[in-house]
């Protein structure tokens, strides 16, 4: 039995050079668990998700060797090829096939190799996918379908083995887009994103494939969706982000501390539809906001966070919220560590907005 | 110079004899199949279950459908097109396996000149391959992949072209750059992404382009370039050019909306663009049987209305000849042309891959041994007295030699400047980046331990 773990687990967790840690109270019995890497997590939640129902399916580019990314290593073997299979090269292929899947109720669980590579799937998406539910009045849905794909700066990845295409989908309702920032995380989000009755966009850090290590329980969890994780208590300012870019949050949160500054970090987790109630409540306590992704700044979901927050919080805030992005260029491959919102580019901010 | 013999006639004929082979199923005179279809009144069998067919039809046999894109011939028997030709579609080789032109073989005579150039080219990209593959393995550069076994398709397919035919390529194609005059400095200051390189260090290595060369710079996501071919095309026709576009691709690409796209654009349009597949097996662990059910992609150029051939792509006279033919076809026709090139990815997909992973040795080392393109079509030149093994070693070391020092060179050269961040994003630098480029500075200066040195600011 699937058990859904709200904030029960990990502290401590051991984590590589991206280091990562939550701050919850950890229950004993869900903490049994080896440390193992991001994409191991993910290979472990495939597997149980194939495990859990006879009728759930992996495919994509690749996937039937293990992917490029190792994600799905054994899968074929211990499920056999009918369902879990490599794909003719073609991203609408898979979305539209994966859409035709889920709606005869099954969970689809298809990869785009590269999040760089959505795009030709694009219309399936956020045509078909997004609106199956509503334009039918709810006859018919493809909920079971969830798609994969790994996004994010690698430091050598260039134009188009770096971007975060994640606002695209953010602006299409129907869609769910769920982002993990660690091991744990991902194999318990994948989980819930697998069985969610909603079409979910999985994106995955790969930078953290093999960076982020943690403790991972083996067994079947799941953590919700639509919920944000305060991960680091803070007074002075509250600094939102997601995936990779959270380890990059954590680190500024070292060096302001230094400096007398006490910041609370929220995890957004599920970037739509989001927790805006979680950071409000931060917000409020905190009056400053700092919103973080690589994604270029301009019309990124730091954009959305950014107008919402000044909505509800208008009267709170002492500083304007800041954002800290990636640049309105094409993700640059030698001007990588220009490009991207480091963890300077962010104590800056902070104290900026601080000192407002 | 000699002419391929009868180029429009016998050539033409002998590929599309291939094409032409019966692919129907049903014979003629098998009753109909029983079909239920509640009475209908199509020609197409509609004889209910266990009935004859009612003598009102019988005239069908005589009847012609006129319809858009002509006549249709109506029958009685209800047959479906096989989903497979029977015999696979032949493939068009000059060379045989001992480097040998086959008897009776129709191909595009090669002057000395050309055809030493073209092995010479063959011998550079494969020393290339090599020592940037090298050079990467070192952690000198971040990434490199290998066109180790198609250096014939690379090669003499470039040889068959004019320099002015415009070139969208894949990526598994940098031989038809080198042919045309990019020097090794120039590779390697692309891999390097120096202040030298084109593209202005903004893309991963070997995404190469020559505006000078008539070369597209390389895009990483797969068969984009296609539609986009046919579109350069287009356009080289209503320019009244004597060149066409010519297009490369792999097996994986055919799979993409876009090669549909492009194919069916490209007839339609009647466009002068050649679509050179290269099927070399895989697309990264992909094999073809996972890729398409059809023979090849050949056959697929028939159902768009493309001429079409297969070639042997590890034999360099086919290649030249088979390119030679269809670029004097696209233009002077105003069509499109596919070329389905049979060979073999001998090299790991890329530097991020191991193919022993998911294919078995044996494989590889055939055709590195047994099918190289190059040995086969150094008997062939040696055979003419045109080459040597005193002038292959003499050649192989200076190239050696010079890729060495132009890796060097470009190792130490100085990446290009900052504000190139901003630049060619769009004609000029918009406010928003304006704006960004000033508060970049700002935290360079203040944070210069976070940036690389050899970024000029
Ligand atoms: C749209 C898109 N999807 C996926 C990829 C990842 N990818 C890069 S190369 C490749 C395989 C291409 O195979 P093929 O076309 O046969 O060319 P080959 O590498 O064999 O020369 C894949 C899947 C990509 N670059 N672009
Ligand atoms: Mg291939």
């Amino acid at each position: 039995m699937a058990m859904v773990l709200r904030r029960g687990i990990s502290r401590g967790l051991v984590a590589a050079t991206r280091s990562l840690s939550t701050s919850f109270e950890v229950e004993k019995s869900t903490r049994e668990g080896k440390p193992i890497n991001l994409f191991s997590a993910i290979n472990q939640a495939l597997h149980i998700a194939l495990e859990t129902d006879p009728r759930a399916y992996v495919f994509g580019e690749d996937v039937g060797f293990g992917g490029v990314f190792r994600c799905t290593t054994g899968l074929a073997d211990r499920f056999g090829r009918n369902r879990v299979f490599n794909t003719p090269l073609c991203e609408q292929g898979i979305a539209g096939f994966a859409i035709g899947l889920a709606a005869m109720g099954n969970r689809a669980i298809a990869e785009i190799q590269f999040a760089d590579y959505i795009y030709p799937a694009f219309d399936q998406i956020v045509n078909e996918a997004a609106k199956f539910r509503y334009r039918s009045g709810n006859e018919f849905n493809c909920g079971g379908l969830t798609i994969r794909s790994p996004y994010g700066a690698v430091g050598h990845g260039g134009h188009y083995h770096s971007q975060s295409p994640e606002a695209f989908f953010c602006h299409v309702p129907g869609l769910k887009v769920v982002i993990p920032r660690s091991p744990l995380q991902a194999k318990g989000l994948l989980l819930s994103s697998i069985r969610d009755p909603n079409p979910v966009v999985f994106f995955e850090p790969k930078w953290l494939y093999r960076l982020s290590v943690e403790e991972v329980p083996e067994q079947d969890y799941m953590l919700p969706l639509s919920e944000a994780e305060v991960i680091r208590q803070g007074s002075d300012i509250t600094l939102v982000g997601w995936g990779a870019q959270i380890s990059v949050l954590e680190q500024a949160c070292d060096a302001a501390a230094k400096d007398g500054i006490s910041c609370e970090l929220i995890d957004l987790r599920t970037l739509i539809p989001w927790d805006k109630d979680t950071v409000e409540a931060s917000v409020k306590k905190t009056g400053r906001l700092i919103v973080s992704h690589e994604a270029p700044v301009t019309g990124g979901f730091g954009a959305e966070i950014s107008s919402s927050i000044a909505e509800r919080c208008f009267l709170r805030l002492e500083a304007p919220v800041a954002r800290v992005c990636g640049l309105d260029t094409p993700f640059p491959l030698v001007y990588e560590p220009f490009y991207m919102p480091t963890k300077n580019k962010i104590l800056h901010a902070i104290k900026e907005t601080v000192s407002y | 110079m000699a002419l391929i013999c009868h180029a429009r006639s016998t050539a033409a004929r002998h590929f599309m004899r291939g094409l032409y082979a019966s692919n129907v199923i049903g014979r003629r005179n098998s009753p109909p199949i029983p079909f239920s279809s509640g009475g209908s009144e199509r020609c197409f069998g509609s004889a209910r279950a266990g009935e004859s067919v009612s003598p009102q039809y019988d005239d069908c046999r005589n009847q012609v459908l006129d319809f858009p894109g002509g006549k249709v011939a109506f029958i009685p028997e209800m047959r479906f097109l096989s989903e497979s030709t029977g015999e696979r579609i032949s493939c068009y080789r000059v060379l045989d396996d001992n480097g040998q032109t086959i008897s009776g073989s129709s191909f595009k005579e090669v002057t000395r000149e050309v055809a030493v150039k073209m092995y010479r080219d063959m011998i550079t990209l494969q020393v290339m391959d090599t020592i940037f593959y090298e050079a990467q393995r070192q952690g000198r550069i971040s990434f490199f992949l290998t066109s180790t076994g198609e250096e014939a398709i690379n090669i003499a397919s470039a040889a068959a072209l004019s320099n002015e035919d415009v070139v969208f390529p894949q990526y598994r194609e940098p031989g038809v750059l080198l042919w045309r005059g990019f020097t090794l400095q120039e590779f390697a200051n692309q891999c390097f992404g120096n202040k030298s390189d084109y593209g202005k260090g903004r893309q991963m290595p070997i995404h190469y382009g020559s505006r000078k060369y008539n070369y597209f710079t390389i895009s990483s996501p797969i068969a984009t370039q296609l539609p986009q071919a046919v579109g350069a095309a287009y356009s080289l026709k209503m320019d009244r050019k004597e060149a066409c576009a010519v297009t490369y691709f792999g097996d994986g690409g055919t799979s993409e909306g876009d090669f549909h796209a492009a194919l069916n654009f490209a007839a339609v349009t009647e466009s002068p663009v050649i679509f050179f597949c290269r099927n070399n097996g895989w697309a990264i662990s992909t094999p073809t049987e996972e890729q398409f059910r059809s023979d090849g992609v050949v056959i697929r150029g028939q159902a768009y209305g493309i001429r079409s051939i297969r070639v042997d792509g590890n034999d360099a006279l086919a290649v030249y000849s088979a390119v030679h033919l269809a670029r004097e076809m696209a233009i002077s026709e105003a069509r499109p042309i596919l070329i389905e090139a049979l060979t073999y990815r001998v090299g790991h997909h890329s530097t991020s891959d191991d193919s022993t992973k998911y294919r078995p040795a044996d494989e590889i080392n055939h055709w590195r041994t047994e099918r190289d393109p190059i040995s086969r079509y150094r008997k062939w030149i040696e055979r003419n007295g045109w080459w040597c093994d005193d002038v292959e070693s003499e050649f192989r070391s200076s190239v050696r030699k010079e890729l060495l020092q132009a890796i060097q060179v470009a190792e130490r050269a100085q990446k290009p400047p900052l504000k190139e961040l901003f630049t060619d994003v769009y004609d000029v630098v918009p406010s928003n980046l304006r704006e960004q480029e000033q508060v970049l500075y700002q935290t360079v200066d203040k944070y210069p331990g976070d940036y690389p040195s050899d970024v000029p600011i």
